[in-house]
């Protein structure tokens, strides 16, 4: 045991080491955390769509008790024996409440493993590639499509940073100075993905849909790097984790409440950074190739879109990388916009406060074990209160992206591109303008 | 003339940067998700819905004293009130099934029977639900009344042998229908 501890402490000692399975640690966290949101937001979107239409969507998903027989049980009624077996009577309100939640047929999961299902059923479905296409780039393109975002959410910070007796450890999986550009330079590789599949495919309907996507994201690049210029001039740094905690002290962006956030000049801003926000989440929807700016899969004039031509796992892989990248631009407004993993109204620098003062107190000889222990947890518990911050406001804009789809019609392709060149462009290149006046009139 | 242009509506600047109307449309889907969630939906009463929304959830409430009555469902053979097969096994209704689901084998009366006069009854006749597309050709087809689409629209099978169905099975679920077809009575 002893050996054990000793081997942990010498490998974290080491900082190259720490910083090592702390990123391992991290990166794993934030790739299951991802994929997960995915899943997640697979079943959010269903169940959405079929409230706002007056349905259920998919609430019946869950584990068949039959899948039990198949594996060797012999008991047709599962749910009678262990009513029996715990002597409540069948026609009891535990019994009904039991048969209400469907216990007898299944184990219910209220439609949670449907994108499980979904994902199954489309693993199992034939693989098609079509003779006429361009193979290398056909297999290539979906991976260009679920890459870019991945790698694109690593720049993204979750929590605030921790202090072990090791070092430090900062909540995010690389914490560059450039982060805005990195995320900014990473999704817009994405497009390559969308691009080669309509081109090898071969097909003029997905080549439509490709060309319309370069052209989609094109047009809203500009348009979403010009928004974050005010923003970026009001923080003065590109690193997203800065910014956070710029928010987490001063009041979020479009919440300043607290800390400097009362100043004069934060007021005044906000005009600006209200701009900015409209033409962020308008460029984060059309990035993601979300409704209302799905051109490149438009079904009603472009058959299916750049992806006609794929099918099963490659399909479901165009299908993921697009709510994967709905999932990470959704992290990105909360992070630029809406205080990222901040819980708010000043609690972030009393829970780090506090966190301090509990360390320094349980450090102390004369600490008793409760207060040794809450010492080491204090960083810990605050982080997480922190992350779990991150997810809420995380949950809320996936369905915000899915609360728009379902309530807006898709634009018309001249339309889009207007907005984005005739409007969004000019307003966003003023909007830096009226942000340097007032940095530069109001203190 | 011989058109009329259409007069297009001026916009004003309020109507035309969409913020507005976008603002409502969020409003409207999410009183409708609001009011899905709360059971409260508008003309639930009229479906008379038990689950979210207007939907019956469907193995629990089914819709079957809803159903028009022309729905079409399972094709069936039917006998007349005097328990006589109305099929003389013309096989007119094999020849329209678009689906080919339709067989006949037709085979002759026992001239003593009380129906012998019509000659000619099915010796077999099957319908392979498999391939039925529920159509109703047949039933148009047939000039003796004889087959008649049934308001039978779950036809779930455990068993792949049961989806090709007899006679006796089409009799049994078409039953007996009264009236129509006479010209086979013994005083005519």
């Amino acid at each position: 045991m002893q050996f054990i501890i000793d081997c942990w402490n010498s490998v974290m000692g080491d900082p190259t080491w720490f910083y090592l399975i702390t990123t391992i640690a991290k990166l794993a966290l934030m790739f299951i955390l991802l994929l997960l949101f995915v899943v997640l937001s697979v079943w959010i979107e269903r169940r959405i769509a079929g409230w706002i239409q007056d349905r259920p969507g998919p609430n019946r998903t869950g584990i068949p008790i039959h899948l039990l027989q198949r594996f060797g049980s012999k008991e047709k009624q599962p749910l009678k024996k262990w009513l029996e077996y715990f002597g409540v009577p069948a026609n009891s309100w535990i019994a009904k409440l039991c048969t209400w939640l469907r216990l007898d047929r299944e184990i219910p999961l209220f439609g949670l493993i449907q994108p499980m299902a979904d994902g199954a059923k489309l693993f199992l479905k034939q693989e098609m590639t079509p003779s006429y296409v361009r193979k290398g780039f056909f297999i290539a393109a979906p991976m260009f499509v679920l890459g870019p975002p991945l790698i694109a959410a690593a720049v993204l910070p979750f929590s605030s940073s921790v202090d072990t007796c090791y070092g430090a450890i900062n909540m995010c999986v690389a914490n560059l100075n450039i982060g805005v550009l990195w995320i900014f330079a990473f999704s817009g590789l994405s497009v390559y993905g969308l691009t080669l599949a309509g081109w090898a495919s071969n097909s003029k309907f997905p080549f439509i849909g490709g060309l319309r996507a370069t052209a989609q994201l094109i047009s809203y690049e500009v348009a979403m790097g010009l928004s974050i210029i005010p923003l970026l001039m009001m923080f003065s740094t590109l690193n997203l984790q800065e910014i956070v905690q710029n928010q987490a002290e001063n009041g979020w962006t479009l919440v300043p409440l607290w800390g400097e956030g009362l100043s004069l000049q934060r007021w005044v801003l906000l005009l600006p950074m209200c701009i900015s926000f409209l033409i962020f989440v308008t460029s984060v929807f059309a990035e993601a190739n979300r409704t209302p700016f799905d051109m490149a899969e438009c079904e009603t004039d472009l058959v299916g879109g750049y992806h006609t031509e794929y099918s099963s796992m490659k399909f479901a892989s165009f299908f993921m990388g697009e709510y994967v990248a709905m999932v990470v631009g959704s992290a990105l407004v909360i992070t630029l916009f809406l205080g990222g993993w901040s819980i708010g109204l000043g609690a972030d620098v009393c829970l780090a406060d506090w966190a301090k003062a509990a360390a320094i107190t349980g450090s102390d000889q004369a600490a008793t074990c409760w207060q040794s222990i809450l010492g080491c947890c204090a960083g810990w518990i605050v982080v997480l209160l922190q992350f779990v911050a991150f997810i809420v406001k995380l949950v809320a804009f996936v369905f915000f992206f899915v609360w728009v789809r379902w309530t807006l019609p898709r634009f018309r392709f001249d339309q889009v591109m207007k907005l984005s060149w005739l409007v969004f462009f000019e307003i966003a290149v003023i909007n830096i303008l009226l942000t340097a006046a007032i940095l530069y009139f109001i203190q | 003339m011989s058109y009329t242009p259409i007069k297009r509506p001026k916009f004003s600047l309020a109507d035309r940067i969409y913020i507005v109307a976008i603002a409502k449309g969020l409003c409207r889907t999410f009183k409708h998700l609001v009011l899905a969630l709360t059971r409260r939906s508008r003309h639930r009463e009229d479906f008379n819905s038990k689950g979210i929304g207007l939907c019956m959830p469907f193995p629990e409430q089914r819709w079957d004293e809803r159903l028009p009555e022309y729905y079409r469902g399972a094709p069936t053979l039917v006998r007349g009130e005097d328990s006589r097969e109305r099929c003389v096994s013309c096989q007119l209704c094999e020849f329209i099934c678009p689906a080919r689901a339709i067989t006949v084998t037709p085979g002759e009366v026992d001239p003593a029977s009380p129906c012998a006069k019509q000659e000619k009854a099915p010796k077999e006749f099957t319908i392979d639900m498999f391939r039925c597309i529920y159509c109703g050709m047949c039933e148009e087809v047939c000039p003796e009344q004889a087959i008649f689409m049934s308001q039978e629209y779950l036809i779930t099978l455990t068993d792949r042998d049961k989806g090709i169905r007899d006679k006796e099975t089409l009799y049994k679920l078409g039953g007996v229908r009264k009236g129509l077809v006479n010209k086979w009575n013994d005083h005519k």
